[in-house]
């Protein structure tokens, strides 16, 4: 009982891997040994898989609704959509004290894609994987933000914007001037000089930690939860009033989950336009 | 924790997705909303502007009639002011008519008056002149007494 659960926890947690072989091929690795001998050159096809195409969905639908925009009364989805892009808007407009056409689409496009991949959560754990294995495919990990790659993926992206916007608006001069001379200065040039190294440390600690904790308080969050519903879904095969009880802790646990899923998501989002904001600051 | 290359892969379509929110996306939504509130302020000014016509109509529809009105009572002061006069006129004219037929009757009345006083005139010579005569029992000499007579006929 106790091994098969943990092979079943072990089983929903493992990635499908796609990479290169030690002995140099390209294939599916067949177990979680395999797919760690491949070493940094694989891909989580089903992560991957599922965050694009959700972020296709997400693009498409509003892109839909972008089309048939009217300046007339809006109706249906056009209003859902009009809702979302105020929201995200008046967010921006809040935080963001830049110039910068792009923050406000980006916002967007963060609240709705984490939103949705978030959302994979509250399919049942076993359904989907159930599907994949009937379709002979054996691992299928279908929550793309309970996998910190992809976490981490977007949260350098917003780093990679954080340090080239802090360069274009202060000048490489001025990035590096707050890089090294603050929180510590001192009139005294020896002093200031000698500080340098302190302040560099501490910055880069400062601009690293924002990127990491971006990603990982996402990645945190969602993969606890996933975890919780792996393990309540572990009650359904341990009599009927553990499946009763599990039942019940599933659907608590899931209406709870709504408000995590979408708070993650918002947070991910003026995360990112408060340190787009930051990066453009000129001091 | 497991990173790989899929964070490469994540990022690109992270990148990718931006990108066709901010070119695709984000701007007929945002312009689309920014047109309807535009049209929207411009409507609830033309309901001011129509608000403020509508009661400047008013104001000047109450002025037209007010302004009718007095109009109105002045042309009937003036045709009452006329009538008057035209009344006041006849009566004026009558007044006339009348002094005048009166003075015309009272000419003729004294005419009547004067011609009855020549016929008595001539008629007191002939009777006093035949009274003396019965009384003298004798004629008179019209001539003669002449003057006598037309004495008594002018005290007369």
């Amino acid at each position: 009982m106790a091994a098969d659960s943990s092979e079943y926890i072990k089983h929903h947690l493992t990635n499908l891997v796609y990479g290169q072989h030690p002995d140099g091929s390209w294939g599916f690795a067949h177990s979680a040994a395999e797919a760690a001998e491949m070493g940094f050159w694989k891909f989580h096809v089903d992560s991957l898989g599922w965050s694009v195409g959700l972020g296709l969905l997400f693009l498409l639908l509003f892109r839909m609704a972008a089309k048939r925009a009217t300046t007339d009364v809006p109706k249906g989805f056009q209003n859902f959509v009009e809702i979302l892009v105020d929201f995200v808007d008046t967010q921006v407009k809040e935080n963001f004290h830049g110039r910068n056409a792009m923050i406000a689409p980006m916002g967007l496009t963060i609240f709705c894609w984490v939103f949705l991949m978030n959302l994979m959560d509250l399919i049942p754990v076993d359904w989907i994987p159930a599907l994949a294995s009937a379709a002979g495919i054996h691992y299928m990990k279908i929550v793309p933000s309970t996998d910190p790659n992809i976490t981490l993926g977007m949260s350098f992206t917003v780093f990679f914007l954080i340090i080239f916007y802090s360069i274009k608006v202060k000048g490489i001069g001025g990035f590096a001037g707050e890089l090294t001379l603050h929180p510590f200065s001192s009139n005294n040039i020896a002093v200031k000089i000698l500080l340098i190294p302190v302040n560099l440390f501490l910055e880069t600690v400062n601009l690293l930690a924002k990127p990491i904790s971006l990603g990982l308080r996402l990645f945190g969050n969602m993969y606890a939860g996933e975890m919780i519903f792996i393990l309540i879904a572990l009650m359904f095969n341990a009599g009927v009033i553990m499946a009763l009880f599990g039942g019940v802790l599933q659907l608590g646990w899931a209406i709870f989950h709504i408000l995590v899923i979408t708070l993650q998501a918002f947070l991910f989002m003026v995360l990112t336009i408060v340190y787009l904001s930051t990066a453009h600051e000129d001091h | 924790m497991d990173i790989n290359a899929t964070i490469i892969g994540q990022s690109i379509a992270f990148a990718v997705f931006v990108f066709f929110c901010l070119k695709f996306v984000w701007p007929p939504l945002i312009n689309a909303m920014r047109e309807r509130s535009e049209k929207i302020a411009q409507g609830l000014q033309a309901a001011d502007q129509a608000e403020q016509d509508l009661e400047l109509a008013k104001e000047k529809a109450a002025d037209t009639l007010r302004e009718a009105k007095q109009q109105a009572a002045a042309l009937i002061e003036q045709a009452n002011k006329r009538a008057n006069q035209l009344v006041e006129e006849a009566k004026d004219q009558a007044r006339a008519e009348g002094e005048r037929l009166k003075a015309a009757a009272q000419a003729e009345v004294e005419q009547e008056l004067n011609r009855a006083k020549e016929a008595l005139r001539a008629q007191v010579s002939v009777l006093s002149i035949a009274g003396a005569e019965k009384i003298l029992g004798t004629a008179v000499d019209q001539n003669a007494h002449n003057a006598m007579l037309e004495q008594l006929a002018s005290e007369l």
